[in-house]
């Protein structure tokens, strides 16, 4: 695949070389001329020096054959206009941006974005699967059905332990997809499964149901 | 008519005072709370310290009472951004902001912003000097 990387900086540096030695075709663009030097010396002719925002350069490395346009400067606005540019312009089919403030992922989804991808969120979705304090952790978005797909934990001492799934007031679009306990195999579950403490329920719902869905399992 | 203005330098101070001056209500918004020296001493609307392509800052500024955005930055990207932001996350009913870069004002021309560029403006206005005087 043709790649194209806005930003030579950290996160452009090693994404290139990771993406390099996945055999793909890497051209990064980098304002800094000292910044391309450097990176020309070590990884071969892959950096350009220009403003990844401007149509112009776009124009002359070829952008209208990119597979893929990824945009990891520091600043979110200009990533957000190297990605519209990329996408309307020169009809990449798949363009990345990289966030710096989280409230931007939804933004820049609405914007056209194909992936916002905001290292604030992933840290915290990461803490929130570490600590214990969140039972319910998102998987993954299915956004176009506006549904996610997430896992529940059952603390030791919720209500719903001991009892039968069909007993429980899920909320009417829930649909539990699998029961990891702690322990057993993972079933598929059934309206006869009983809950344990600490199983683990993986279960695809509408996104306003989440409140709802971990309240009737967890009692928090 | 209430009016939010990003970016206080020459052009969004002049602007605020004029439309201050026709009695509208003004709001401007500027990262530098030095910039603000622009303004005129009988400018009567708000100078507000923020970044304008921050939610939060043009929700401060009153952006969801605004019929009329506009975007002066010295930045194109950030007038872009702070542009689609006022017209699709605020329904803000006028949009304009400035882009210096004419091939990038053509683009976003195309996805209905409604974009000026001073470059071509003043260009344009040159040439017709030029031209009438030979």
């Amino acid at each position: 695949m043709y790649i194209i990387i806005i930003g030579g900086g950290r996160v452009g540096y090693y994404l290139a070389k990771a993406l390099l030695g996945e055999g793909h075709e890497i051209l990064i663009v980098e304002k800094n001329a000292r910044f391309c030097e450097l990176i020309n010396e070590e990884m071969g002719s892959v950096c350009y020096n220009g403003d990844g925002c401007e149509a112009a350069v776009l124009a002359d490395i070829g952008t209208n054959r990119a597979d893929m346009f990824v945009a990891v400067t520091g600043e979110d606005e200009d990533n957000l206009v190297a990605c519209q540019v990329a996408k309307f312009k020169f009809k990449v089919p798949c363009t990345v941006a990289r966030v710096r403030n989280p409230q931007n992922e939804t933004l820049f989804r609405k914007l056209g974005i194909d992936v916002p991808v905001s290292a604030t969120t992933i840290i915290l979705e990461a803490i929130a699967k570490e600590v214990p304090t969140h039972p319910l952790t998102h998987l993954m978005t299915v956004t176009d059905r506006g549904l996610e797909v997430v896992d529940v934990k059952i603390p030791p001492a919720a209500p719903t332990i001991g009892k039968e799934i069909r007993s429980l007031y899920l909320p009417h679009e829930t649909k539990l997809v699998l029961i990891i306990p702690k322990e057993d195999k993972p079933v598929l579950p059934t309206g006869d499964t009983v809950l344990h403490g600490g199983d683990q329920i993986i279960a695809l719902i509408p996104r306003e149901q989440e409140d709802e869905l971990r309240a009737t399992l967890t009692g928090v | 008519m209430k009016a939010v203005i990003m970016g206080c330098g020459r052009v969004g101070a002049q602007l605020a005072d004029m439309l201050d001056a026709e009695g509208h209500e003004v709001t401007v918004l500027d990262i530098d709370a030095l910039s603000f020296k622009r303004l005129s001493s009988t400018f009567g609307g708000t100078a507000l310290i923020g970044n304008g392509i921050d939610q939060e800052a043009l929700k401060r500024a009153g952006i969801e009472r605004a019929d009329v955005f506009v975007a002066v930055t010295q930045g194109d990207n950030r007038n872009i951004m702070a542009a689609q932001v006022a017209k699709h996350i605020f329904n803000v009913p006028r949009v304009i902001c400035r882009i210096y870069d004419p091939l990038r004002q053509e683009i976003y021309e195309m996805l209905g912003i409604e974009a000026l560029s001073p470059t071509t403006v003043f260009a344009q206005l040159l040439k017709d000097k030029i031209g009438g005087k030979g």
